[in-house]
């Protein structure tokens, strides 16, 4: 299988912080990956890196949507990654809380769109045809996601697993090939949380996704993960299948601490 | 009801501003005479309208609170809920119709012209609606393109002697070029950053017009600034006044449509977005720069179009009517109505407009009372007097 998506020697300095050093990361089509490791190990970083929040030090990254040609994709605006097609989730839930659970759906499908300011005030055919298939699609992705019944609400009104859903929702309305999840499954019940899995699953099945996820919660990534790679201090400690990196005496170590560090 | 605990807190605040008020509403200095007077009788009264201002000011504040723990859904404004039900709908619309249609022959010109200026802001106010309300970006020199917009009228009739109507789409394309040029550099800066070259920006148009007197003629201002032409027909001053006004009418029914187009568009959803989550708008695969620019240039049109609405109405203009504080006005007719909300914003203009000018009754307090009661909005309703809706769509599928 090609990878979908490549970096390599990724490298972050913020100031005299090496925030991530040298890491090779691959995913490959149809995966479920997870990114793991201790808090502060630079997993959120990465993302923004790849994503083009933050602009890397050094580095290379890469993508190959279906049927094209691999892109570097490094240095570019968050917004074209978005449109080469790599969407992804907030840690920390950044709904649009001005707006309606329908209308943060409609607004992944923005880069998808090209009605501008002349068409949305003139409303020439092409711009009302547009709108209501944004409205239709948009309503299609909430019905996948199971959030139908809240599609007027104000995104802020909803619960908390549901919002979690909602940045998914919006995630998928971007068309993307390459989803990448930031603590999914922060912060939900055991019954959400499993939920979560099944959705995932289905994501990778019937959406032709390829997935790659930052989770705590182990029994998610463990279940979940078709391939785990272990980050710690910014370094890439450890990758392998689930059973492998369990038994990684590298990855225990990050985990739980160096025995010999006590004595 | 009324706790031990708020009518001591009520005494306190009493005393308090007795104290603090004891310079200015006691003691009165007759430098002719060589005399002190004490006006006790003030401080009394002071005291006791102060003691009931409070406990009534804690009994509406409670009332606020258990108003929001009992029904935290049910917060849609009144005036959207009446517009959305069709009964209701129809005679209201026409109502408002015909009201603003006889304002001008009911009332004498003094109020026409008045409401003139009120409907100006209106304009102004939907327009920094964009900016401020919908994208997030805080402007405070938003008066700049409103001095574009007057003086080009002012100009270009005073050279060419080009017509009202002529100047109309030349001025709003000239304010979207403006609010561009100023937009490319200015749109890297976030919130206050933002503010504070924003007013330095409406600053420098000023003093430019007000020195560079080649060009604008300087503090003299530019007189004799023709009304609109009606196909050559000379009207008297009266007729002129209601013909203004039936075209500000015009304008602002226009921009009313607009505005409302734009916001539940592609581009207004992405200024919505913009504004409650930078990072997250960008993630989603919109062009960050792009969207602010556009607020931005929409916003500067809608200012000039007022700008020469304003040159043609009062005839005579000068840098003094282009201040900071005419930004702040139009910045509190968008928060005090209702940040995002359209129909906020023409409340909170024609209230603060209006406002104004009908509490010269009360002459030397009016700026007070006014002040005041910006304060009691804000704390009572700190969504504006009429908060954004957004709009719901309807499914089939879903009712089943």
């Amino acid at each position: 299988m090609e990878p979908v998506l490549n970096v390599k020697n990724l490298t972050m300095n913020f100031g005299g912080l090496k925030a991530l050093d040298d890491v090779n990361i691959s995913v490959e089509k149809g995966q479920i990956a997870a990114l793991i490791g201790p808090n502060g190990a630079g997993k959120t970083t990465f993302f923004n890196c790849i994503t083009g929040i933050y602009d890397p030090t050094k580095g290379y990254v890469e993508i190959t949507p279906p049927g094209k040609r691999p892109e570097r994709i490094k240095g570019l605006k968050p917004n074209h990654v978005t449109e080469k097609g790599m969407s992804r989730t907030f840690q920390n839930i950044r709904l649009f809380h001005g707006m309606t659970v329908l209308e943060n759906v409609m607004i992944g499908r923005h880069c998808r769109l090209n009605s501008g300011i002349l068409s949305a005030m003139l409303r020439p055919g092409s711009q009302r045809e547009e709108e209501k298939k944004v409205v239709s699609d948009s309503y299609e992705i909430l019905e996948k996601i199971g959030l139908e019944k809240y599609v007027n609400e104000m995104a802020v009104n909803l619960p908390y697993g549901a919002q979690r859903r909602l940045e998914i929702a919006r995630a998928l309305a971007t068309n993307p090939f390459i989803l990448l999840l930031d603590e999914p499954a922060a912060g939900m019940n055991p019954q959400e949380t499993k939920d979560l899995d099944d959705l995932i699953i289905w994501l990778r099945d019937n959406e032709d996704l390829t997935i790659l996820l930052i989770e705590h919660d182990m029994k998610l990534v463990m279940s979940l993960s078709d391939r785990i790679h272990v980050v710690d201090y910014g370094k890439k400690i450890a990758e392998g299948t689930p059973e492998e990196v369990k038994n990684n005496p590298d990855v225990i170590k990050a985990y739980l601490g160096d025995e010999s560090d006590d004595a | 009801m009324v706790t031990k605990k708020e009518i001591k807190q009520s005494v306190v605040i009493a005393f308090w501003f007795m104290l603090l008020t004891f310079p200015i509403m006691v003691i009165k200095v007759n430098t002719i005479k060589n005399e002190v007077i004490f006006r006790w009788q003030a401080l009394f009264w002071t005291g006791v309208g102060t003691f009931f201002a409070s406990l009534i000011w804690n009994y509406f504040l409670r009332l606020k609170e258990s108003k929001k723990r009992a029904d935290i859904k049910d917060d849609v404004p009144t005036v959207h809920r009446l517009l959305n039900t069709p009964q209701f709908r129809t005679p209201f619309l026409l109502a408002v119709g015909v009201f603003f249609l006889a304002y001008p022959f009911v009332f004498p010109m003094y109020h026409t012209s008045i409401m003139i200026s009120a409907l100006v802001y209106v304009m102004l106010g939907l327009g920094l609606n964009i900016v401020v309300g919908l994208a997030g970006l805080l402007d405070l020199g938003y008066v700049a393109f409103y001095a574009v917009g007057a003086y080009a009228y002012a100009l270009l009739n005073l050279h060419f002697g080009i017509s009202f109507w002529v100047v109309l789409p030349i001025a709003a394309v000239l304010g979207a070029i403006c609010g561009t040029l100023l937009g490319y550099p200015v749109l890297r800066l976030r919130g206050d950053y933002l503010a504070i070259v924003t007013l330095g920006f409406g600053e420098i148009i000023r003093i430019v017009l007000e020195n560079w007197s080649e060009f604008s003629k300087g503090p003299r201002g530019i007189p004799d600034i023709p009304p609109p032409g009606l196909f050559g027909i000379e009207l008297g001053q009266h007729a002129t006044v209601i013909y203004i006004y039936f075209i500000v009418i015009a304008l602002v029914l226009t921009t009313i449509f607009f505005v409302n187009r734009l916001e539940n568009s592609r581009i207004g959803r992405a200024w919505i977005a913009l504004r409650d989550d930078e990072i997250a708008c960008q993630a989603m695969g919109i062009d960050k720069f792009k969207t602010k620019l556009t607020a931005f240039a929409l916003g500067a049109t809608w200012a000039s179009l007022g700008g020469v609405v304003f040159a043609a109405k009062t005839s005579y203009i000068n840098p003094m009517s282009f201040t900071i504080w005419e930004s702040i006005t139009i910045l509190c007719v968008v928060v005090i109505g209702g940040m995002g909300s359209a129909i906020g914003v023409i409340a909170g203009a024609l209230v603060l407009i209006l406002l104004p000018e009908y509490l010269r009754a009360v002459a030397e307090y009016r700026m007070l009372v006014f002040g005041a009661l910006q304060v009691i909005v804000m704390v009572f309703r700190p969504d504006g007097l009429i908060k954004s809706v957004r709009k719901t769509y309807k499914f089939e599928r879903a009712e089943k």
